[in-house]
């Protein structure tokens, strides 16, 4: 049984007739070709999948495509305009990744911290990013730019 | 990982809602997903219809009136950690829910479903104990509310019908001098509490102990009130010695053991976290 959906995915419209288990993640990567989510746990422990549902971070392993039908959504690929994001500039200038895996999903967890906490203790950045594990263990620089991206971001 | 097929239902209200669960004995309620969206995946629930009541605007929405609070049960985490009817009213729920799994967690998952599931090491249900909160479902039959204290029948099982739905959790507000607290031993990984302790503790005008509330989470298989303790602490002086004391013997019936813990651990765990909720709420009063 097909479910037709319409969403906002990084501005542009979707429609498309989904199976009912389809994971959000699933329909970002698979049906429409973004495969800058990643899924790494898929059980909603690493946060690799984040991505911005009607502007919150949210796991995109656990949610059904049918669940998110006439949101917006923000994936790693809607976040630059031309430029890049600062939070992405940031995590460049600051070297905040090593292999990259969890980088997009870190990312979108970041821009989601700094649009409700816009100058975060470096105490609140390791709590607000607890959702997301690093296995390369790089916090430290990934901190580095985040506390750089809300400085960029504050002017 | 996919869950099994399933038939999907987005009902627009609490009574299409609970018609389609009585229609269709195999469904289960979709809420925030956080809780059932897993084990879906992982084919230990494989429902053949969901009921997404994430749409209802019957079930949104926080008040506060005639000094109670009232929750709407798709109401999540993160609405109530930062609300401040919430905060004002109910400290130790909006603690409690803050500390639920991470911001992503809790930007999904809602009270309803965290109660409804009644997973024994979530944090809410000790809260709810603790607060005497009172839970309003919903069936075919019409409506009921049910206390927090006879809400929890054992391991993921409530006194919900199969064609109910809770719909509301209503809150008495903390009154003036009472403070309150809520620390969990979490499990590393998870997240999840091993030993978390909800308290309550009210000081009257000379300062000692007029009436005080310790329920835990992940000690046994549902959330569990130290009536013993609080009735012990009464007439107290709340000193920190009076508090220990109190505590000392603790004993929680049927505390489980698991791979992560034995169920001797989790009873000295349950006085140590219950101590320091004690003192914690005790500063707050």
């Amino acid at each position: 049984m097909g479910i037709s959906i319409e969403l906002e995915v990084n501005g542009a419209s979707v429609s498309k007739e989904v199976e009912p288990r389809l994971l959000l993640a699933h329909l970002l990567r698979e049906e429409l070709g973004l495969t800058g989510t990643k899924i790494g746990c898929d059980t909603s422990q690493c946060g690799s999948c984040t991505i911005l549902l009607d502007g919150q971070a949210v796991k995109s392993c656990t949610v059904l495509a049918v669940q998110a039908d006439g949101s917006e959504i923000t994936t790693i690929e809607g976040l630059a305009n031309g430029e890049y994001h600062p939070v992405q500039q940031a995590f460049w200038d600051n070297h905040g990744l090593q292999c990259g895996f969890c980088t997009p999903g870190m990312i979108i967890s970041c821009v989601d911290l700094l649009s409700t906490n816009p100058q975060p203790s470096e105490d609140e950045i390791r709590h607000g990013l607890e959702g997301n594990l690093c296995r390369c263990t790089g916090y430290h620089n990934i901190v580095r730019a985040v506390q750089d991206a809300a400085e960029t971001m504050n002017g | 990982m996919y869950p099994s097929k399933f038939d999907y239902h987005r009902p627009s209200s609490v009574q299409e809602a609970v018609q389609i669960l009585s229609d269709n004995p195999d469904a289960k309620v979709l809420a925030g997903g956080h809780s059932l969206i897993p084990v879906m995946k992982l084919r230990l629930a494989a429902p053949a219809a969901l009921v997404d009541i994430g749409r209802i605007d019957a079930l949104q929405g926080i008040s506060r009136s005639n000094g109670s609070l009232r929750i709407g049960a798709c109401v999540t985490y993160n609405e109530i950690a930062n609300s401040a009817d919430v905060q004002a009213a109910a400290p130790l729920l909006a603690e409690a829910a803050g500390q639920i799994g991470d911001r992503q967690v809790r930007y999904r998952g809602t009270i309803g479903g965290n109660l409804s599931h009644a997973d024994p090491a979530s944090d809410l249900p000790a809260a709810a104990l603790a607060l005497g909160a009172t839970l309003h479902v919903t069936g075919t039959g019409g409506s009921r509310s049910v206390s927090a204290s006879d809400f929890f029948v054992d391991l993921m099982m409530t006194a919900l019908q199969p064609d109910e739905i809770l719909t509301e959790v209503e809150i008495p507000a903390t009154a003036a001098g009472t403070g309150s607290a809520y620390v969990k031993f979490e499990h590393p990984a998870s997240g999840y509490a091993l030993c978390g302790a909800a308290a309550l503790v009210s000081r009257g005008d000379g300062g000692s102990c007029t009436g005080a509330s310790l329920c835990f989470n992940g000690v046994s298989s549902t959330a569990v009130s130290a009536s013993g303790v609080a009735s012990g602490l009464v007439g107290s002086d709340l000193s920190d010695d009076a508090i220990v004391s109190a505590v000392s013997g603790l004993s929680i019936p049927d505390a489980t053991g698991d791979m992560f813990a034995s169920a001797g651990y989790r009873q000295e765990l349950a006085k140590s976290i219950g101590i320091q909720a004690l003192l914690t709420a005790r500063d707050r009063a």
